[in-house]
Formats: C-alpha cells, sequence, structure tokens
C-alpha cells in the first residue's frame, strides 16, 4: 500500500489505576516475591518463563508471543524520584512531566504543538475515549478527542440536507466571532471551529476501512480498531492516544487482573495484525504505561499502591528484549520499606521515543535530560 | 414581571436545581428570592416526591440513574437532589468496581437523605456507606494489615486536602476505621440483589492508642470525624468545593493546595459560615445564595453534562410525569463524560473547561439540538404561543429576542446575536395565517431554538 517511508506515528496507550507490573512480568523463582504475596503471586508452575528469573502472566500470553517474536521491549523499573502514590498526582507527573509543580501541558500535546507549530492539521493527534487525559492537554494545540468514531460530527440529527447545511454555516458563523469575550468564550470558539474541520476529515475512516482481522470485543480492543482505522485513513495523524482503565487492584486482584492482561494484550496482537494485514506496521511504535505498579506485599486480597512500574515499546521496527533493571527485590533495596525502587526514569523512555522514533528535540517536551535506552532497530 | 427579576430567578435555579419551566420560573419569581432561598434551603418543609408512584414507573435495578434524574426534574427540593449530585461528585463513588447498583444507588439516597445537614454527619454516613467501603477497600482495612485507601481519600479528597495531614496521620486514620465495613460481600450475583449493610467488627478494628492531627487517644473512627470536620482546613476545602459547584469554575482539586481560589474573600465567607454553624450546609447555602458574589455569577459555569441534560428537558417541558425510557438521559450524560454513579475515579469528574473537548461538545450540542427539534413538545409549544402572540411580521430581532428570553434567558454576545438575526431574517417574518404558513414557522422557531442551544453561551449556565 505505501511506497514511501511513512512519518513515523506514535500510539500511547494508558493503563489506569496502576498496573501490577511484578504480577505481569513475574519475578517467579524468588522466594521474596511469593512469600511477600501469599495471596495474589502467581504461582511458579503457571507463569510462563521468559528466562530463569521472568516470566510472563499466563493470561498476558499474546504479549508474550509479541515478545518471542522480538516485537516487545519491555521496560523494567520505570518510575522517577520519590514517587507519588496519589493516582491523580501520579497521572499529572506523567501527564506533564513535572513532578514537583503541577503542570498544565501534556507531553503529547508538546508533540503534536512541534510537529504542527501552527495547527494547520487538528488531526495531528487523535485521543480515543471519553474526554482528553492531560497527556494530550495544551492550550492552544488542538488534539482531537473522539467518543464514537462511527458517528462523529455536528448537527447530526438535522435529517434535511439543505437545512443542515443553513445551521452548520451559522453555526460556524457563531463559534468563529473572536471578539475576546475571555478566555471560555474563546475556547468554546477554538473548539467548535477545531470540530468542524475534523469532522469532515473523520468521515473518511470508517468509510474506507476494511479488514480481515477481528478484534475482540473490550473497550480497549474498540479503541485500538479506532486507532487502526484512522491511521489507515490517511489523514496526517501522527500521535494516538487511548486508555485501558481498572487497573486499581487494591482488592480482588486476582480475578481482576488476569482479565484486563487479557483483554489488552489481546488487543494489541489484533491491532499490530491488522497493521500487518494493510503494510503499515513499521510506520507505529506503541508505548503501553500506567502511573505506578503496586506495593511488593499484598494486603490478603490485592495490592496497594506503590512505585517501580514496568512499561512496553511495541511494534515491527523495535529492537525486542528487556531494558533497564528489574527493581531488585532484596529487602535492604525496598523504598519506605515497602516499594521497589525505579531504575530508570519515564522522561527518559519518553525521550527515547520522541527523538529515536520520532526525531525530534525531547528535552523541552520532557523537561530536562534524562537517560536514554536503544530499543530500535537499524 | 421585571426582566432582571427573571434573570436572577433563573440563575438561582439553575445552580440551586436544575432550570426550570417557564411557568415555574413565573411562580418562582412571585413568591420573592429569599423567600425562594428559604424554601430551597429547608427541603424537610416541602413535599417529597411521591415514592410509591415512582416504584411502579421505575422498577428494576438498571433503572436508577433515570430514576434521578426524573427526580432532578420535578422535585419540588430540586436543592435536596442538587446537593446529593454534589456529594456525588466530592465522595467520587465508581458502579464499576463494585457492579452492584443498589449499593451505588443507596449511597445516592444516603446523600439526598443527609447532605444539608452537619459536615461531620455527612462524613458519618459516608464512612459507614457500603459502596464507598469496597469502593476504597475499607472491607479490607483490618487490625495488623490496614489497607490505607479509605483513609487517604477521606483526608486527601473528602475533607481537608494536600497539605493538611501527614503520611503517619493517614496511617493512623486508617487504623481508626479497621473493621468499619459491610455485612454482605459485594458483588453478589448470581443470586440477586439486596442492599448490604454496615457492620462494625470489634475483633478486626486496631483500639490502640493512635495520634491524629495533633491529637492522641485510642481513637475509633468517629473520633477522627470529629476532629476532621472541626480542621479549620475542612471549612477552607468544603467552602472552595461548594464555590466550585455552585458559584463558579475553580481548578480541579489537586491543584488547590498551590493555587489560591479565584475569589478567596468569597471562599473564606463561606468557610466562616461553615465554622459558626459547626458544618451545617443548610445555613452554608443560605449564605451562599444570598450573597452578591453569587447573584453576580451568572454564566459564570460550563454546565456539567448533568446540567445541560437537565436543563434542556426542562426547556422542552417533558418529563413531568412518570414514565418509561429515562434511561436514555443517563446514557446522555455518560455519552458527555458524566457517568452518573460511575465517575472515573475517586478524584470524581473534572469541572470547568475540562467539561469542553471537542468530542464533548459535539456530544453536547447534538443532543441539545435534537431535543428541541420536536416542535410538538410542550416547551416549544409555549416558545410557538408566544411568538404568536407576537402578531404576524414581527421583526427578525423580535423572533431571536423571544427566542432567547425564553430559552433562559439568556445572554449572547453582540455577534452572535447578529448572526442569529442574520438567520431568523434569511425567510421574511414569522406567518402564522393559515395552516401551512404555521407548520413552516413551527419549523422555523424550532430551526432557532437549535442553533440558539447549539451556541457557546448555552454551554454555559
Amino acid at each position: 500500500m505505501t511506497a514511501t517511508p511513512k512519518a513515523p506515528v506514535l500510539v500511547v496507550v494508558q493503563l489506569t489505576g496502576g498496573n501490577d507490573f511484578m504480577n505481569t512480568l513475574i519475578p517467579y523463582t524468588s522466594g521474596i516475591y511469593h512469600d511477600s504475596r501469599p495471596v495474589v503471586r502467581i504461582k511458579a508452575e503457571d507463569v510462563l518463563p521468559t528466562n530463569d528469573t521472568l516470566g510472563w502472566n499466563p493470561h498476558a500470553t499474546p504479549l508474550m508471543e509479541m515478545f518471542d517474536a522480538g516485537e516487545v521491549a519491555v521496560v523494567q523499573g520505570i518510575g522517577y524520584p520519590d514517587s507519588n502514590r496519589s493516582h491523580f498526582r501520579a497521572m499529572d507527573i506523567w501527564h506533564t512531566c513535572e513532578p514537583e509543580k503541577i503542570g498544565t501541558e501534556g507531553w503529547v500535546g508538546r508533540i503534536v504543538r512541534e510537529l504542527d507549530p501552527r495547527g494547520q492539521n487538528v488531526l495531528t493527534g487523535v485521543s480515543f475515549g471519553q474526554g482528553l487525559p492531560r497527556a494530550c492537554a495544551l492550550a492552544g494545540t488542538p488534539v482531537t478527542s473522539v467518543g464514537d468514531l462511527d458517528n462523529y460530527g455536528l448537527l447530526t440529527s438535522i435529517g434535511d440536507t439543505s437545512q443542515r447545511e443553513q445551521a452548520l454555516e451559522t453555526f460556524k458563523q457563531m463559534y468563529s466571532s473572536t471578539v475576546g469575550n475571555g478566555i471560555v468564550m474563546d475556547y468554546l470558539s477554538q473548539t467548535g471551529m477545531d470540530v468542524l474541520k475534523g469532522a469532515d476529515e473523520l468521515q473518511k475512516a470508517p468509510a474506507t476501512y476494511t479488514s480481515d482481522v477481528e478484534y475482540p470485543k473490550s473497550s480497549i480492543a474498540k479503541s485500538l480498531r479506532d486507532v487502526a482505522r484512522v491511521h489507515l485513513a490517511d489523514l496526517g495523524t501522527r500521535v494516538f492516544y487511548a486508555q485501558h482503565g481498572g487497573y486499581d487492584n487494591h482488592a480482588n486482584e486476582v480475578p481482576a487482573h488476569p482479565r484486563l492482561l487479557k483483554d489488552l494484550t489481546e488487543a494489541i496482537q489484533a491491532f499490530f495484525t491488522d497493521l500487518r494485514a494493510h503494510h503499515t506496521s513499521e510506520e507505529v511504535v506503541m508505548l503501553v504505561f500506567t502511573e505506578f505498579g503496586r506495593r511488593i506485599r499484598d494486603n490478603a486480597s490485592g495490592t496497594d499502591h506503590g512505585t517501580g512500574g514496568g512499561a512496553f515499546i511495541i511494534g515491527d521496527k523495535v529492537k525486542g528484549g528487556l531494558y533497564a533493571e528489574y527493581p531488585s527485590l532484596e529487602p535492604s533495596r525496598w523504598v519506605h520499606g515497602e516499594d521497589l525502587e525505579h531504575t530508570i526514569d519515564f522522561r527518559g523512555i519518553y525521550g527515547t521515543l520522541i527523538e529515536q522514533w520520532m526525531g525530534i528535540d525531547p528535552t523541552p517536551i520532557v523537561n530536562g535530560n534524562f537517560e536514554q535506552i536503544y530499543p530500535f532497530s537499524e | 414581571m421585571a426582566g432582571n427579576d427573571v434573570a436572577q430567578m433563573a440563575h438561582l435555579m439553575r445552580r440551586a436545581g436544575f432550570g426550570t419551566t417557564r411557568t415555574e420560573l413565573e411562580a418562582y419569581v412571585q413568591k420573592g428570592y429569599e423567600n425562594v432561598v428559604d424554601e430551597l434551603v429547608h427541603p424537610e418543609r416541602g413535599t417529597p416526591i411521591a415514592e410509591d408512584i415512582l416504584q411502579r414507573y421505575f422498577g428494576g435495578e438498571g433503572a436508577y440513574v433515570g430514576l434521578w434524574i426524573y427526580r432532578m426534574l420535578n422535585s419540588k427540593c430540586p436543592l435536596q437532589e442538587k446537593m446529593a449530585l454534589f456529594w456525588h461528585h466530592v465522595f467520587a463513588t465508581g458502579l464499576g468496581k463494585n457492579q452492584h447498583i443498589l449499593a451505588s444507588s443507596d449511597q445516592i439516597d444516603t446523600f439526598r437523605r443527609v447532605g444539608m445537614g452537619k459536615m461531620r454527619d455527612i462524613l458519618l454516613a459516608l464512612s459507614k456507606d457500603p459502596a464507598m467501603l469496597f469502593w476504597l477497600d475499607n472491607n479490607e482495612n483490618r487490625k495488623g494489615e490496614p489497607n490505607e485507601n479509605y483513609g487517604r481519600e477521606l483526608l486527601e479528597l473528602f475533607s481537608l486536602g494536600v497539605g493538611n495531614y501527614t503520611e503517619d496521620d493517614i496511617k493512623n486514620c486508617a487504623r481508626a476505621f479497621t473493621g468499619w465495613t459491610f455485612a454482605q460481600p459485594i458483588p453478589l450475583y448470581p443470586h440477586g440483589y439486596y442492599s448490604p449493610d454496615f457492620i462494625f467488627v470489634e475483633e478486626e478494628h486496631d483500639a490502640g492508642e493512635k495520634t491524629f492531627l495533633g491529637h492522641t487517644g485510642n481513637f475509633n473512627g468517629d473520633d477522627i470525624i470529629d476532629i476532621i470536620a472541626a480542621q479549620p482546613a475542612c471549612a477552607q476545602f468544603i467552602a472552595r468545593h461548594l464555590y466550585n459547584f455552585f458559584v463558579a469554575d475553580e481548578p480541579q482539586v489537586p491543584s488547590w493546595n498551590v493555587t489560591p481560589p479565584r475569589d478567596a474573600a468569597a471562599v473564606e465567607t463561606l468557610a466562616n459560615a461553615f465554622t459558626e454553624s459547626d458544618g451545617d450546609m443548610s445555613h452554608i447555602l443560605r449564605v451562599l445564595f444570598n450573597a452578591d458574589f453569587f447573584k453576580a455569577a451568572r454564566f459564570a459555569k460550563i454546565k456539567s453534562p448533568t446540567e445541560l441534560v437537565t436543563g434542556i428537558l426542562k426547556l422542552v417541558g417533558t418529563h413531568h410525569r412518570p414514565e418509561p425510557g429515562m434511561g436514555q438521559y443517563a446514557g446522555a450524560t455518560s455519552l458527555m463524560g458524566q457517568q452518573l454513579l460511575n465517575p472515573p475515579t475517586v478524584e470524581g469528574w473534572h469541572t470547568g473547561k475540562e467539561w469542553i473537548d471537542g468530542g464533548l461538545l459535539t456530544t453536547r450540542v447534538n443532543f441539545a439540538v435534537k431535543e428541541v427539534s420536536d416542535a410538538a413538545k410542550p416547551g416549544i409549544q409555549d416558545v410557538i404561543a408566544q411568538l404568536k402572540a407576537l402578531g404576524n411580521d414581527a421583526a427578525p430581532e423580535k423572533f431571536v429576542d423571544k427566542c432567547l428570553e425564553l430559552a433562559g434567558p439568556m445572554q449572547v454576545n453582540d455577534t452572535t446575536h447578529g448572526y442569529l438575526t442574520q438567520f431568523a431574517a434569511a425567510n421574511g417574518p414569522l406567518n402564522f395565517e393559515d395552516e401551512d404558513a404555521s407548520e413552516e414557522t413551527e419549523s422555523r422557531v424550532v430551526s432557532m431554538l437549535q442553533l440558539i442551544v447549539a451556541s457557546r453561551e448555552y454551554q454555559l449556565g
């Protein structure tokens, strides 16, 4: 389908609530792991080993298969100093790269501004799901938020075409007035105008998409299918954002977490299969992240907010393998006597993707220089 | 009827309630502003909705949110419903986790029952609420193996705000709530639904000594709540929440410890009302609605999805009798980013500008436009009747002004007004001469209302 190399595309998948990395890629031979988690541990015989010390959760089999095929870089021990355990603050920090103060500019928003400084294509950044995450928020830089791709557009209930056009014309006039009525009115104007522009373009995506790939039935699969549909419609989108919620497993982790991993990893596998079938998989790299890991010890039902999470960088251009170090389980190394120590800063991982994949200077986007990894082939 | 009185009353009823029909609005104006405030803050003096009839129409657990929206539209004590919604914003508890609609709907009923009382009683009811206990894992909070989730959020998000306690306070707060749990495990399926009950399990309670916010003793949860409710930080925190919900949009909660309130004097007034009344919501609300800063704050807030949906339904005048189908409006607020009973996180919904982005604005506009599309609805018929009363050949400006007045009264800027007038003028004067002309005119009124509810101004309440 594509003869010339395309501009690189980044898909960010946010696991909301704090994914339990220790139960995703499991230190199954560690006695400390099993002793600390009498309830939520995955038994050694159930783990799918990848080496002498680590193995996959059996419900993450699709991810393991992709890892074995060399398409997944696992970023072990991702975090930042003095990790914050509040979900909202922690997520804010990941979204804005500002651990010390409240940031308002999202890192994805900043990438979009860098790629399209004059906001010429409102689809340069597209987020799926209800509401725009702070990662995509940046005053003056539109990132299109799509709830329902199949019915995207304004005044869609006005059946009569000429009436609808007349109404849309007045809508456009009302929203384009820039008399300076304050921040909120200006924001509403900008948003309304962006929707008008984006809607015309986005209508093309469902209309042109065909695929033999069956996505599983889950919210994350629906979102990733929407990502595929828009990507394949060639609308100039460079950054996609999708979210998968429910990872805050303080309690009842044993039934809940495996289901999430299954939904997530099956969806990711279907997504890349779809891209491959359309010969576009080399244009796309996916980052899967979460705001923190969980505590080492379980609480007899689930796990509380902790640190030392894990992230995944996935794609055909990725040099698969384990990156950074798995946090030490030795109690002497535990932070605050209960948490894993992070081994690499998330801002360096953003930097890796921004610089080595997107080809942009990451320093102003992540607010500094941080150690990078080298997970790309060639 | 003086235009300003009408506009002022409409403002009060948008904030303290969910909007009004035109008839209701005029009846409120007749009573006088302060009398209406008095009536609003004393729901116990009013006539409650007839519950037995509701049960007949809203059977089945799935209908609860639709029923709640019905209550918002039809309660004679709309502030009681608005306060239940307020506490739902602040004490955000998600259905996604418990999958148990009865537990979640019981929580809203509790907010309706205690929500206008004293802060201490509200926090106590909250701490005994099974949906909350499950949401923040307090049923897993036991002596010797504390689960800090509830203890932390009680301080961070429900009462004091970051910066007003230490990590040790959280630990001791959590210890004090050990053993506070509920009698039935939720979820209960497949064996059906019934409400879980709060229980205190003595043997799981850590009765040891605790130091909390400078006080030391063998505290239980009740003692902790007494200490919290007496903190000046609690008065400040709730005052700011009330300001954000009822007066004008504030930034989101996580930035409150670094960003000062937009109107510090107003928040101070509310905090003082809190302190002087021992945290009595009814008293604080009376102060709020009678304050000049409130009266001056017309259209200073972005409507929440719930406010947008109920406001439109009031405008079109439907659903004032129990009938099936309310559930669709629960679906509508969800698509606009507010799934009632299921806020995204314990922080609740982000409000103000965060209600708006491209996708959400699209959903809001499309919903509102669709709702006003049917000229047969009673509210639209009223507008048509009033336009007819203006007589044939009414000038386009009059057509626009009348529609704006009846849809609010709304304020739009001159540019918006100009384009609406242009739109009104494009098809000549309104004409009610014969049946065909009347039908054509009705369709033009609908088009005008569609544009009004699609406008930027309509997003503000």
